[in-house]
């Protein structure tokens, strides 16, 4: 039965934010008007367009699906999705500002005056691009199978991809100030409410983590008394789910799966796997944010370096706020609705933030058995109030955090194909193909070609329903962590690096490191028959399914080794571009390579 | 341009010191980081969760700020070269302005 309510929202949400794009789509029509009159917005406004624009279903939904399925390693992927920024702000944020380019392949081709590799650069926007939409499309078929119920998952994905990308090949959602800041609210709004009431009717954070393992009968800290177990009494974990020990502590079941498989029993010998693991996915997603082709565009519309930083600041307190909050939806779904363990796909942890609310709904018998103590009162407040009949708040919560779910996914999504379709239809077609193409070609192509990445798109989101969003989004990192993260910053801080130095370590880095998690992806969804290999070598399991940590060292090596060699072809104004990068953009060095693209 | 990258190089290792020693805790000191605090937390869990953020927004805000001055003290050290070359340029009869500012610029940074 489809709840109103979840309905209503889900709505709400959807129409606004069309609305939105297509009334300021008509107050700027070029790209120069979308990058450059927006330097006239302010601190506040621009920090939460990032800000909203950053968080997409792997943040709204992934996190807290992986929380609860994997426990305390699921933990990196929030606080390094926050904390990458700060590495973006060290060392590749301001360089990149002053030097006026606003993509990388605007950056590769500035820094080396080199096209050719502008078009490598492009390539890996795609690549990236399509890996990062694979999650998005999940997360928008795990929400409409729940705003639908009975509706396929590949159904939901195919609605919504068409809507999208008949949105964006008619010209609505540009990444516009207003509409991203707006959303960065709404999903703000929609994770934080809930969690909010959820804790003060069945306990906080702590209490609900307290209530996981045997540690409070040895515990030392000051709260045993208030995480003792009898304090908050669970639903039945099913035999899928994780034991409480090792779900509750590091080395759990998400880094350690690879050297199960392969046959390591004891808990002490897979650590030093698990070591491992958490360091190579630190790695991608710190190293990778700083790579990913939407982010660092919005990072040119302030009015100078000052507010820039600034801005910046903001940006990391903003979601930084906001990543406390998903994984408390994890934590009480595996205490409250463990139901979810026992299911796959679109029916599994994933959705959790979406249905948890609902558990305000249960009838009261539920709320009777379990008020037997000390916060029986709240519970039974509450209990009483939906089951005499009265306001369905679980239904009311969970259509606001269906809202924000759309508002993550279709945010995300629309940003993705407007940078995909602009490479392919400005840099692709505008240079490669047809350069001698006229504006009014290209724009017609670039409606060509939304159409052919979105479908391109979509196909992708119907067969990656068994995987995990935030794995996925991970491994996009891991990509861009190999490919452009190296670039950005050996470019930005060494000067005897040369066009051919970089072009060479991120082609070899980010290929090596695409196929070696598509291998992983493809013997995961059983398409290679990889299983028994796996099994016989976990350490490579590893090293495939977490490349950073050896394509980042490699992929830098790489450039440090071939700009060597070819160091005769070191550009003769290297110096000047490492001033125009490093001196303070007060003195007026900067050259603009923002052009004029109309469409 | 080497003081930016100084400050920048201490931020990162104080961050990713923390990234470090974080997953270095959890393994040779897993008993201590099941302690159990702020009423049913583990230790690593609350500092994973929680307490990591703040951190982060602490060794931000150091840098931007002293980032920002950095950068101010470059531009007065800049300028003040600046006005007395065009001072002696005045002597000499004129000569552009750009040139000697990117030249400076080149001496500072």
């Amino acid at each position: 039965m489809i709840d109103p309510w979840i309905l209503g929202f889900s709505v709400l949400t959807v129409g606004l934010t069309l609305g939105m794009g297509f009334w300021a789509a008509r107050n700027s029509r070029t790209a120069s008007d979308f990058f450059v009159a927006g330097r006239g917005v302010s601190v506040g406004w621009n920090a939460s367009a990032i800000s909203g624009e950053y968080l997409s279903a792997a943040s709204f939904m992934g996190i807290a699906g992986m929380v609860m399925s994997s426990g305390y390693d699921a933990l990196w992927y929030p606080v390094c999705y926050a904390c990458g920024y700060l590495f973006l702000l060290l060392f590749i944020a301001g360089p990149l500002r002053r030097f006026g380019a606003y993509t990388i392949p605007d950056f590769a081709e500035g820094r080396y005056d080199s096209p050719l590799f502008r078009k490598i650069a492009v390539v890996f926007v795609l690549f990236i691009g399509f890996f990062y939409t694979m999650p998005q499309m999940k997360g928008a078929g795990t929400t409409l199978a729940y705003v639908f119920p009975g509706l396929p998952y590949w159904a939901g994905v195919v609605v919504v991809g068409v809507v999208i990308t008949l949105n964006v090949a008619l010209g609505g959602m540009k990444g516009i100030t207003m509409v991203q800041a707006f959303q960065y609210w709404a999903k703000m709004f929609a994770i934080s409410v809930p969690v909010f009431v959820l804790m003060s009717v069945f306990g906080s954070y702590g209490t609900q983590l307290g209530s996981n393992g045997p540690a409070a009968a040895t515990g030392t800290g000051m709260g045993t008394g208030a995480a003792a177990p009898s304090a908050l009494v669970r639903r039945v974990l099913p035999a899928k789910a994780p034991a409480d020990e090792a779900w509750l502590q590091p080395f759990g079941p998400l880094t350690t799966k690879a050297a199960r498989a392969g046959g390591v029993t004891s808990a002490s010998d897979a650590k030093p796997y698990a070591l491992l693991y958490t360091y190579s996915l630190i790695m991608a997603l710190v190293c990778g944010t700083a790579g990913l082709p939407h982010i660092l565009v919005r990072f040119y519309t302030n009015p100078d370096g000052v507010s820039a930083k600034r801005t910046t600041m903001w940006v990391m307190i903003l979601i930084g706020v906001f990543y406390v909050f998903p994984p408390v939806f994890g934590v009480i779904g595996r205490n409250h609705m463990p139901e979810l363990y026992a299911g796959t796909g679109a029916k599994g942890t994933d959705k959790v933030v979406l249905e948890l609310p609902k558990i305000l709904d249960r009838p009261r018998q539920e709320a009777a058995t379990t008020a037997a103590n000390a916060t029986a009162t709240t519970r039974a407040t509450v209990g009483g109030v939906t089951a005499g009949g009265g306001f369905p708040w679980g239904s009311v919560l969970s259509g606001i955090t269906c809202a924000g779910a759309f508002a993550a996914f279709m945010s995300t999504f629309s940003g993705l194909l407007v940078s995909m379709t602009g490479a392919l239809a400005h840099d692709v077609y505008g240079r490669i193909l047809r350069p001698q193409s006229t504006a009014a070609d290209r724009m017609r192509m670039f409606k060509v070609f939304a159409w052919v990445v979105g479908g391109v798109a979509t196909l992708l989101g119907c067969f990656v329903e068994p995987l995990q969003i935030n794995f996925m989004v991970g491994q996009a990192f891991a990509i861009a962590a190999a490919s452009y993260f190296p670039v950005l910053f050996m470019s930005v801080w060494w000067r005897n690096m040369t066009m051919k130095g970089a072009a060479t370590g991120m082609l070899a880095g980010g290929v090596l490191a695409m196929v070696a998690v598509s291998v992983t992806n493809f013997s995961d969804l059983g398409w290679l028959p990889l299983k028994a290999f796996w099994a016989g070598h976990p350490l490579l399991r590893i090293l495939c399914e977490q490349p950073a940590i050896w394509a980042v060292p490699g992929a830098i090596l790489l450039m440090v080794l071939v700009s060597r060699w070819t160091r005769n072809q070191l550009p003769a104004d290297t110096r000047m571009k490492m001033l125009v990068l490093h001196a303070p953009e007060e003195l007026g060095l900067k050259a603009e390579y923002i052009r004029e693209h109309e469409h | 341009m080497l003081r930016q990258l100084r400050l920048s190089v201490r931020c990162a290792l104080a961050f990713l010191g923390m990234l470090v020693a974080l997953p270095l805790a959890n393994y040779f000191l897993p008993e201590v980081m099941a302690w159990r605090v702020m009423g049913g937390f583990t230790l690593s869990w609350f500092l994973l969760g929680i307490a990591f953020f703040p951190v982060v927004w602490l060794i931000a805000w150091i840098f931007i700020r002293s980032s920002i001055r950095l950068e101010r003290d470059e531009v007065t050290a800049v300028e003040a070269v600046t006005r007395g070359r065009e001072r002696e340029a005045r002597g000499a009869g004129g000569e552009g302005t750009s040139v000697s500012r990117r030249n400076t610029g080149s001496a500072a940074s």
